[in-house]
């Protein structure tokens, strides 16, 4: 499985509320909550996103509430991966769950500038920086929660076991 | 080698003898969660499930508390779905309006939750449970999903901080502001994907509510838990609040930990996080003037009696400075009753504040006390990001009920002393 897109850029410690502020969380709709997607902190990014772009932030991205429709929001929005130094674990968890592809790697983090086009190898962890000829070694996923990827999220992968 | 108390109850749940940090193991859960936010999600992936059974009726706990009272058409929507979903499967511990409270509070409170349990939640904060020597942890709709279909959830067994916690905190201390400085002290990421076990002499000095603080802000470190032993105040409480039966879980003298802190908590001084970080933290006595308009005391952190009951020892007899608005919600129907029955919310209301109904309302900006730009709230909620409680330009500063209640006199950030308390 590979991702390649443009990159959107944030800093560190992204937290739930500013990925989708709670005052929309009266609904679950994928498609109303793409259209609020980081409003607080970037309120062109729904406008500007194309489908298969990639985020990539610094350390503890996802921090803050459980709320899935943080991770909901990102993947209806069009973001194929989210690429950061760190990772907040309910947020972790939650893409896998969902099946947003995510990697973790502290150089792709440090290096990865906006507007840079990047490829993503998900299987490998390898991350390309096509526009600035680089490539980063990003963690691997152990072999169970490749399935949960591979099956697009845990209810799959329950339903197929 | 030796297991910490995290990894003696998922060891315990997985049918292990032993794990170890990093393993990757599949637990059979005693109880799981959900809100009306996030179990109207799971209850849509539940139903993509070809199995449309919940795993066992009773260790169900379903509570309408984050938008209720019902706050717009679409939060009644979500709480209906819920409803009907507790009315179709016969959920035992389905809490309506009127006997519901705010979850963290309600749970252990209605005896859902004891030592040696392992508790699931679609909402970050339940790692509360923690302060009963629980293992309780925060996770998403999908997983609370797969949690009530199958009864299990998978983890990655957590590597863990010991805190040890020594003396006596002194007069207007309390476990907000021990754990404000410890979040200050190893920052919002601190403990990522880690346990928090807190232990010590200074433990005794330590009410539940304290405990159930310390607990619930794990999550604003990044813990995947935080968890303290079982000692008699934590019996006592189980035998006051629940019959089910509990195992208490030591961890090995062996055991491993990522890094140790000794905190002597006779040294914690009141501590206020500013914005928009829980880590930003100063002591109230190095705060310059810092003017507020709104003040906010409840919810799953500091909504508990002692809470209140501190504010109201403030608040008594004096006034909320002119301009002020002061919002106090009981986190419980029965919280809100003793408050009611001891006096508390009279005191409250002559002050001049107003006393709501339990909802997690005004610290997520739901409703009952949304922010507009350039305002400042003091709270003893948990989390002041951007836009938390309202418009983004407008500013949370997290403290203990004590500093709350003095800051609504004094119309500033202000410690109990300056009242001459």
């Amino acid at each position: 499985m590979k991702a390649k897109g443009l990159v959107h850029r944030y800093g560190d410690n992204v937290d739930t509320d500013v990925i989708i502020p709670a005052r929309y969380l009266n609904t679950s709709n994928p498609k109303e909550l793409a259209e609020k997607c980081m409003i607080d902190i970037d309120k062109d990014f729904v406008s500007r996103v194309k489908p298969g772009d990639i985020m990539v932030a610094g350390k503890n991205f996802g921090c803050g509430s459980s709320r899935e429709h943080a991770p909901i929001a990102i993947k209806a929005a069009g973001i194929s991966c989210v690429i950061a130094d760190s990772f907040a674990r309910i947020f972790y968890r939650n893409s896998i769950n969902i099946g947003l592809p995510i990697v973790e790697c502290e150089e792709a983090s440090r290096d990865i500038e906006a507007g840079d086009e990047v490829e993503v190898d998900f299987d490998s962890g390898r991350i390309r920086n096509l526009t600035k000829k680089r490539e980063y070694q990003g963690h691997a996923f152990p072999e169970f929660m490749q399935r949960i990827i591979k099956a697009e999220g845990l209810i799959n992968y329950i339903k197929q076991k | 080698m030796g297991m910490t108390m995290t990894q003696k109850i998922l060891a315990a749940h997985a049918g292990l003898e032993q794990v170890s940090a990093g393993q990757l193991i599949e637990v059979n859960l005693d109880l799981v969660l959900g809100n009306d936010i996030t179990a109207p999600v799971a209850i849509k992936e539940m139903e993509k499930l070809n199995s449309k059974k919940v795993f066992d009726k009773d260790k169900i706990a379903l509570v309408p508390d984050h938008f209720t009272p019902n706050k717009d058409i679409k939060s009644a929507q979500n709480c209906k779905c819920m409803r009907d979903f507790a009315m179709e499967h016969d959920i035992t511990n389905y809490f309506e309006i009127g006997e519901m409270g705010i979850e963290h509070a309600l749970l252990p409170e209605k005896g859902l939750v004891v030592a040696g349990d392992l508790v699931i939640g679609a909402d970050s904060h339940t790692c509360t449970y923690g302060a009963l020597g629980a293992f309780s942890t925060g996770v998403g709709s999908t997983d609370m999903a797969a949690g009530m279909a199958t009864g299990q959830a998978w983890f990655k067994v957590p590597s863990a901080i010991r805190f040890i916690l020594t003396g006596r905190p002194s007069k207007w201390v309390s476990g907000k502001d021990i754990i404000l400085h410890i979040i200050g002290m190893i920052g919002v990421d601190g403990a990522r994907y880690k346990s928090m076990e807190f232990v010590g002499d200074g433990i005794e000095y330590l009410g539940m509510d304290d405990r159930f603080t310390i607990a619930n802000m794990a999550i604003e470190a990044g813990a995947k838990n935080g968890i303290f032993p079982v000692d008699e105040k934590t019996i006592s409480y189980m035998d006051e609040h629940s019959t089910k039966p509990y195992t208490i879980y030591k961890a090995d003298e062996d055991a491993v930990y990522d890094s140790i802190y000794e905190i002597d908590l006779s040294a914690i001084k009141p501590t206020v996080a500013f914005p928009h970080l829980p880590e930003n933290t100063y002591t109230v006595d190095n705060i310059e003037d810092i003017k507020i308009d709104q003040v906010v005391i409840g919810s799953c952190t500091n909504g508990r009696l002692d809470d209140l009951r501190i504010a109201a020892k403030v608040l008594e007899g004096r006034k909320v400075a002119k301009g002020i608005r002061v919002i106090i919600f009981p986190a419980t129907q029965k919280i809100y009753l003793q408050a009611l029955e001891e006096g508390l919310l009279s005191t409250f209301i002559k002050a001049g504040a107003v006393v709501s109904t339990p909802t997690c309302g005004p610290c997520l900006g739901g409703h009952m006390g949304v922010l507009a730009e350039g305002e400042r709230a003091v709270s003893t909620t948990n989390r002041n990001f951007v836009g938390r409680m309202g418009h983004i330009e407008s500013e949370i500063y997290l403290a203990s009920p004590a500093v709350a209640a003095a800051s609504a006199v004094t119309g500033r950030i202000s410690s109990p002393e300056e009242l001459g308390l």
